[in-house]
């Protein structure tokens, strides 16, 4: 029995004071080296907190009540922030949301892919410099010395995407958190990116936790899935059972929602007000018997 | 619209990166007569003594209150003519561009760092920092400045070091506040949050991260505060508290032609034309720099 790269067990956060209404109910998930994991919900979820958590990078308002997150066996609630750092600076990195933000305006890109390399891998300029033309050439940029001389307004969103994907793989992380990277992209760029990603994951063997909300991502480059509501797993699977023969009525809704390009005349259907209602009585009664419980 | 040059867009060679900076520089017009001004004045202040067609100090009573050339009356020997005690109008505004520009440069920079590096933290911190840093801002801001610059130079004493003193004291809550603002919105950006989760600590983070992207602000505000410094001299000076006032300086001269401007109003004039010029210049070369040097308005 191996240890998985990350186990987030029973994980519950509060927005302010313990007794407010959670945002996170019971998570557990598990990520074994080299998955893409999906975590999937729509907006309020919890998807993003919980990859906030795991990069401790939580806002102020948001309280983990309970529960663990291990990577390799380690709990990394337990660590001070400085001990956090040094776990997880060259372990776990991002692939932020919004590229056009996540660079930094003000600085050249060989600035940007150099930063961790120095600090953590203690590079000389020179190498640090080679190494990040090598993964600009990795996430295939084209001119990547070019790239390298340029400020983040002069790429385009997808290339500047890329920089932060070689970003994220250059210390060969063993996890990596890609918090919903393609949403702010444009459709055919989306596809490449993540080709990319898959690829660059398959060639390190790195873990990825994918936050998305879009089925046809996950489809796209997930091995498992975990699907939230409110806070709380309504499912998880490998993605092809998850796809193929969903059990909650919410994924099936869900599944009746994405539009079919294969299929026309399926798909676009409206989650039913049901569905609706039967999760959030599921989770009504979740919180009464935590309520009892605690 | 002259300077909307089309220069060919296909460079031979990558330019390396002064190249660029500097070919950003030379295409703002601002900076060409701005920085061309006061590189101009620069040259004054330390040729001073060789440019200057007379003694500064230097009296002649016969000679007092004659026009400048092309007035009637004018005496050759003085471009600018003189004052009342026969000083060359000329020679003392040459003279007084070296206080001028010591206390503009060496003032702005001071006040600078103290409002940057307390609008940095107060900023970033957030908190009981930036509670205290802005309290602290509210209640300076509150204190009328020239009681405040006279209550320093009378503590001080009058001379350079104290005008100089006076307006770092006063002024570093404009780059407080600004600084202070800018480095907020900053610091909600993801950028931020991937030097985070990179492992860089606070301190590195607001200095190489934040830093960068509040500098171009700074520098249009360092220049403008060198404008305002040079008239806060002006106005020490005009009521006294400056330099003695055996040291030609553009306040003093206004606040001496003042007196006579009825007979002599040149005397009045000069210095002031060269003080609206030199703040002028200040302004432009600010944000002709502020246009040239930052990256996102750049093309």
């Amino acid at each position: 029995m191996t240890v998985p790269l990350l186990a987030v067990s029973h994980l519950n956060a509060v927005v302010g004071r313990a007794g407010n209404a959670p945002v996170l109910r019971d998570v557990s998930l598990t990520i074994a080296r080299g998955e893409v994991h999906g975590l999937v919900g729509e907006s309020g979820a919890g998807k993003s907190t919980i990859a906030k958590a795991i990069l401790g990078i939580l806002p102020h308002g948001i309280r983990i009540t309970g529960g663990s997150i291990a990577l390799e066996g380690e709990d990394l609630l337990t660590f001070d922030a400085v001990t956090l750092r040094q776990k997880l600076g060259p372990a776990v990195s991002l692939i932020p949301q919004d590229p056009q933000t996540a660079l930094n305006p003000g600085r050249r890109i060989e600035a940007q892919l150099t930063d961790g390399l120095r600090l953590w891998k203690g590079m000389s300029a020179k190498d640090a410099h080679a190494r990040a033309l090598q993964l600009l050439e990795e996430v295939q940029m084209r001119e990547p010395a070019r790239v390298m001389r340029s400020f983040p307004h002069e790429l385009s969103g997808g290339m500047r995407q890329r920089v932060l994907i070689a970003a994220a793989f250059a210390l060969e992380p063993k996890l990596v958190i890609a918090d919903e990277p393609t949403t702010a992209l444009d459709v055919t760029v989306q596809k490449q990116i993540l080709r990319l990603i898959r690829s660059m994951q398959e060639r390190h063997g790195t873990g990825v936790v994918f936050v998305t909300h879009d089925l046809g991502v996950v489809a796209q480059i997930c091995d498992r899935a975990t699907l939230l509501y409110m806070g709380k797993v309504m499912e998880q699977g490998n993605v092809s059972d998850l796809l193929n023969k969903p059990r909650h009525a919410y994924t099936k809704a869900l599944m009746e929602a994405c539009p079919r390009y294969d299929q026309p005349g399926r798909g676009l259907a409206p989650v039913p007000e049901e569905v609706f209602a039967a999760c959030r009585a599921e989770i009504a009664a979740f919180d009464q018997a935590g309520a009892g419980h605690g | 619209m002259a300077e909307i040059a089309t220069a060919a867009p296909v460079p031979a060679a990558p330019p390396s990166r002064l190249a660029k900076t500097l070919r950003a520089l030379v295409a703002q017009p601002k900076v060409i007569w701005g920085g061309g001004f006061i590189l101009f004045l620069l040259l004054l202040a330390l040729a001073a003594p060789f440019i200057a067609p007379h003694d500064p100090l230097a009296q002649d009573l016969m000679a007092g209150t004659l026009p400048p050339v092309g007035f009637a009356e004018h005496d050759a020997a003085y471009l600018l003519g003189t004052d009342d005690l026969g000083r060359d109008v000329l020679s003392r505004l040459i003279y007084g561009t070296r206080i001028a520009l010591t206390v503009a440069v060496i003032a702005a920079v001071l006040a600078a760092l103290v409002g940057t590096i307390l609008g940095l933290l107060a900023g970033y911190y957030g908190g009981i920092v930036d509670t205290v840093v802005s309290r602290l801002i509210e209640i300076w801001m509150a204190f009328p400045p020239v009681l405040l610059s006279i209550l320093v130079v009378a503590i001080m004493g009058s001379g350079v070091t104290s005008v100089i003193a006076a307006i770092a004291i006063i002024d570093w809550t404009r780059f407080a506040r600004v600084v202070r603002a800018e480095t907020m919105a900053q610091a909600q950006a993801d950028y931020v949050t991937a030097a985070r989760t990179l492992g860089f600590g606070r301190l590195a983070i607001l200095f190489r991260e934040i830093l960068p992207n509040v500098a171009p602000v700074l520098l249009a505000l360092l220049t403008l505060e060198m404008g305002i410094a040079v008239i806060v001299e002006a106005i020490l000076s005009f009521v006294g508290l400056s330099v003695s006032s055996d040291t030609p300086t553009w306040g003093g001269m206004i606040a001496q032609g003042r007196q006579i401007i009825y007979q002599a109003w040149w005397v009045f004039a000069a210095p002031l034309a060269a003080l609206f010029a030199t703040v002028l210049a200040f302004n432009q070369l600010g944000d002709g720099l502020r246009r040239a040097l930052d990256p996102v308005m750049q093309r």
